[in-house]
């Protein structure tokens, strides 16, 4: 396996002890589901298990040693977290169980308060199930509408259709993605916040498929709202991370009540607790926390530009590969600057669901299906498509096996 | 292996399905889908005294599942409506020739028979409640 790009890749693959496993019949791992999850180097592993090892406890109350120990490291990785995205402070860091609870959490708690009968509520049609259905929700509740930003035959929203539901009055909130997890495109997000806070209204960025492939810098940006997943940055599952801005923040009233959450509890009352408590009731995932700085240290040691480099250069070479296969039909931006490591596809008559089993028998893992991408699979006019994803241990000749896989499909299905 | 999945007759009937359309005098139409996969079934029944006069299906999906369709509606035109609740899992397997299908897809293979048992509780719902209910309790374990 050569060296490829700026990273060196058969060196990372090291880390990651699931790639060195073997697949039914021998075959080994050719893992291209990252958008989906994205597979644990060594070292998360290890900080759980040192966790549970070591020094397991609940945090933030006890004052016996493996309390402290315990709070500690979850809360260094509040710190790492607020580091990553260039938070202002760890205050506007809130850990949830996924990047959907992270936008449920906004559409309950900052939804109810703000959004009144016949508000609008911005969104697109490339967007995930978790960026859609907490709004529908709300506004059903509160009689507002959900509107939805179209998408053009390249894969780009319509910015002049945002424009119009920006300047038609009554928008409350705009929340997109960062980047589609079917499409790849890269969505210009600086340029949707500058028009909408020209307007007054705030925006959430869904940064599930972002945060993990390139540097996002939360105050460049200036979003009101981040949400992103743990899981999708080689961190474990159970973590998901919600970032607000302080102000709004502030007067945002709680989520979830219980433990952890309060300061002072009475029969009728209760004062609640600190930013960023406040919006953590419960015992939380104290050892998937913990897990993740494991995960943002080996991001920050390659460095996210290296990062969005390597898979720039292996999507590339996937699309320019898959063009010559027969009979596909590739969704999405051409152009590498304006998408993600992400390859959405359809061959022939082939279902994805069947080509998924086909290329299974290969080693390769592939998602298929409408990728909790209803409205933008009716949007394409099919049913479901093919996705193969990247991250930093996919290799060439990975692509090169899968593309040999999707060969042998063809041959399957005589086409 | 998906080369003894993808044979000849599962393409076959997955590009030239038999018995697929609407059936506008059906006496029973029923839908579900399989949520994991997107696939889609529409089941149409017309039926004459206890048999099954008429059977039309429709749907989208993958060739496992349209194929399984298309090929249940072969193997109970014809035959009487509750004898459809005797019908198991290991008939459609060997009736499609996919005995050894994994956990993912064996749902594609079963959503058509799991709609014609819905249809057919639903046929004698509206005329028989009785029986409708012993035949859905019959008719479970799918």
């Amino acid at each position: 396996m050569q060296k490829q790009g700026s990273l060196n890749v058969e060196r990372i693959r090291e880390d990651f002890p699931i790639l060195k496993r073997k697949l039914a019949g021998g075959k080994p791992l050719v893992y291209l589901d990252n958008a989906a999850t994205t597979q644990k180097p060594l070292a998360v592993i290890n900080a759980i298990h040192d966790y549970y090892m070591n020094y397991n406890s609940n945090i933030h109350r006890a004052v016996h040693q493996l309390a402290e120990e315990a709070t500690l490291a979850f809360e260094k990785t509040r710190e790492k977290v607020a580091k990553f995205i260039n938070a202002r402070s760890t205050e506007e860091i809130i850990f949830t169980r996924n990047a959907t609870e992270a936008i449920n959490l906004v559409a309950y708690s900052w939804g109810r308060a703000n959004v009144q009968k016949d508000d609008r509520i911005i969104i697109s049609e490339m967007e995930h199930h978790s960026n859609i259905v907490p709004w529908q929700i709300l506004c059903n509740e509160k009689g507002a509408r959900l509107e939805y930003i179209g998408v053009d035959d390249d894969g780009y929203l319509k910015m002049q259709e945002y424009r119009n539901y920006l300047n038609s009055g009554n928008a409350k909130l705009v929340s997109v993605t960062h980047m589609s997890n079917v499409l790849g495109t890269v969505v210009p997000v600086n340029e949707i916040i500058k028009m909408a806070h020209e307007k007054g209204i705030p925006v959430l960025i869904d940064g599930a498929q972002s945060v993990p492939h390139m540097k996002v810098d939360v105050q460049n940006m200036d979003c009101d709202f981040m949400a992103f997943s743990a899981h999708k940055m080689l961190g474990p599952t159970g973590v998901g991370i919600l970032y607000v801005k302080k102000d709004i923040l502030e007067k945002m009233p709680p989520f979830i009540g219980g433990g952890d959450m309060i300061k002072e509890v009475h029969k009728y009352e209760t004062r609640y607790n600190d930013l960023p408590f406040r919006f953590e009731g419960g015992t939380p995932n104290i050892a998937d926390v913990i897990g993740f700085t494991a995960a943002l240290d080996y991001l920050d040691n390659i460095g996210m530009d290296k990062v969005r480099e390597h898979e720039i250069e292996l999507t590339r070479y996937a699309i320019d590969r898959i063009e010559t296969v027969k009979g596909v039909t590739l969704y999405g931006p051409r152009k590498m600057e304006d998408r993600g490591g992400v390859v959405s596809f359809n061959i022939g008559d082939i279902h994805p669901h069947d080509l998924a089993t086909i290329m299974n028998d290969r080693g390769v893992a592939i998602r298929s299906g409408h990728h909790c991408a209803q409205v933008l699979m009716e949007r394409l006019d099919v049913a479901a498509t093919s996705r193969a994803s990247f991250y930093i241990y996919n290799t060439k000749d990975e692509v090169d096996t899968f593309i040999g896989a999707l060969d042998e499909a063809r041959r399957l299905f005589k086409i | 292996m998906s080369d003894d999945i993808y044979r000849e007759i599962i393409l076959d009937h997955y590009r030239n399905p038999r018995n697929k359309g609407k059936l506008p005098e059906a006496d029973v139409s029923i839908h579900d889908s399989n949520p994991l996969c997107g696939d889609e079934i529409d089941m149409h029944l017309k039926v004459d005294g206890d048999k099954i006069k008429d059977i039309k299906f429709e749907g989208r999906g993958c060739a496992i599942s349209q194929a399984s369709a298309s090929m249940l509606t072969e193997m109970v035109m014809g035959k009487p409506l509750t004898s459809i609740k005797d019908l198991s899992k290991d008939d459609i397997l060997e009736n499609i020739g996919l005995t050894s299908l994994g956990p993912a897809r064996i749902k594609c293979a079963l959503l058509s028979l799991k709609v014609l048992k819905m249809g057919m509780v639903r046929y004698y719902a509206d005329r028989d409640p009785e029986s409708a209910k012993k035949l859905h309790e019959d008719s479970k374990g799918l």
